[in-house]
């Protein structure tokens, strides 16, 4: 397929992200990149100084809410771009109504219990989604553990070890490589 | 029985186990947990009764944070 092939079949689909933080940012730039146009991003967080140790945000935007800056952000990729901001929280009850006109799902969650409710969910509601979660990013270097493998509809990338503590940071190295790997996911279930 | 254990032939001497059995024979000891038996999600509030049998095909799913 050449480059104007892909950004053809590309156009026609859309991706889902949830959580705008080191995943989803990250994902979501090299989606738009790649030649993705139109995307639904959630997330209620603020965008703050630690943040940009990894995550696609600018000192200058350290304060303003997550989704509606990172859509500014992907703007200036690619100023054609069609995306649906939601600035609040995913819930088991408001997965579907977000997510249910998308091709496929990226989780890009924080927190093991959200990733949780949405695999749950997902599996539970959307059994046909395709799910392309970011488990196991913190540290640095490692190369050889991070590796991708799928269950069912549920496409996991990650060393799905490595849990974010004090001692075990997220850097943007490895929270790339993931977030990277997420989105080479999904460029490869949409153009099958 | 023998099933498949996240990609991999595992075999018990017992003929059926409980999620929570099976989990316990294991060790996992993980809190957050996403359990799947022949593709089928099973939930939390199963793991006392939702059984493997020989032949199944069971994946365990661990979340841990960071994102």
């Amino acid at each position: 397929m050449t480059s104007e092939q892909i950004k053809e079949i590309l156009k026609t689909k859309k991706v889902g992200i949830a959580g705008c933080g080191g995943l989803g940012s990250n994902c979501a730039a090299a989606l738009v990149r790649a030649g993705v146009v139109n995307l639904v991003i959630v997330d209620f967080d603020v965008v703050e100084e630690s943040n940009l140790n990894r995550q696609f945000y600018f000192f200058d935007q350290v304060g303003l809410k997550k989704s509606p800056t990172l859509k500014e952000n992907l703007l200036r990729i690619n100023r054609g771009l069609d995306i649906t901001v939601h600035d609040l929280r995913v819930t088991t009850g408001n997965v579907e109504s977000l997510f249910g006109s998308c091709d496929v799902l990226v989780e890009a969650f924080d927190l093991a219990d959200q990733k949780a409710m949405l695999i749950e969910t997902v599996l539970d509601r959307m059994p046909e989604m395709p799910l392309v979660v970011g488990l196991g990013l913190a540290g640095w270097g490692r190369n050889e553990m991070i590796h991708y493998r799928r269950m069912g509809n549920i496409y996991i990338c990650g060393d799905e070890i490595s849990e974010v503590t004090e001692e075990l940071p997220p850097l943007a190295p490895r929270v790339g490589i993931v977030a990277c790997m997420q989105a080479n996911t999904v460029v490869e279930i949409l153009l099958k | 029985m023998k099933i498949t254990l996240n990609n991999n032939f595992a075999k018990f001497t017992q003929e059926t186990l409980t999620v929570r059995e099976l989990l316990q024979e294991r060790n996992y000891t993980f809190k957050m947990l996403v359990i799947k038996i022949n593709g089928v999600l099973v939930k939390k509030a199963d793991y006392d009764t939702a059984l493997v049998k020989d032949g199944d095909d069971v994946t365990v799913l661990h979340l841990i944070s960071g994102g």
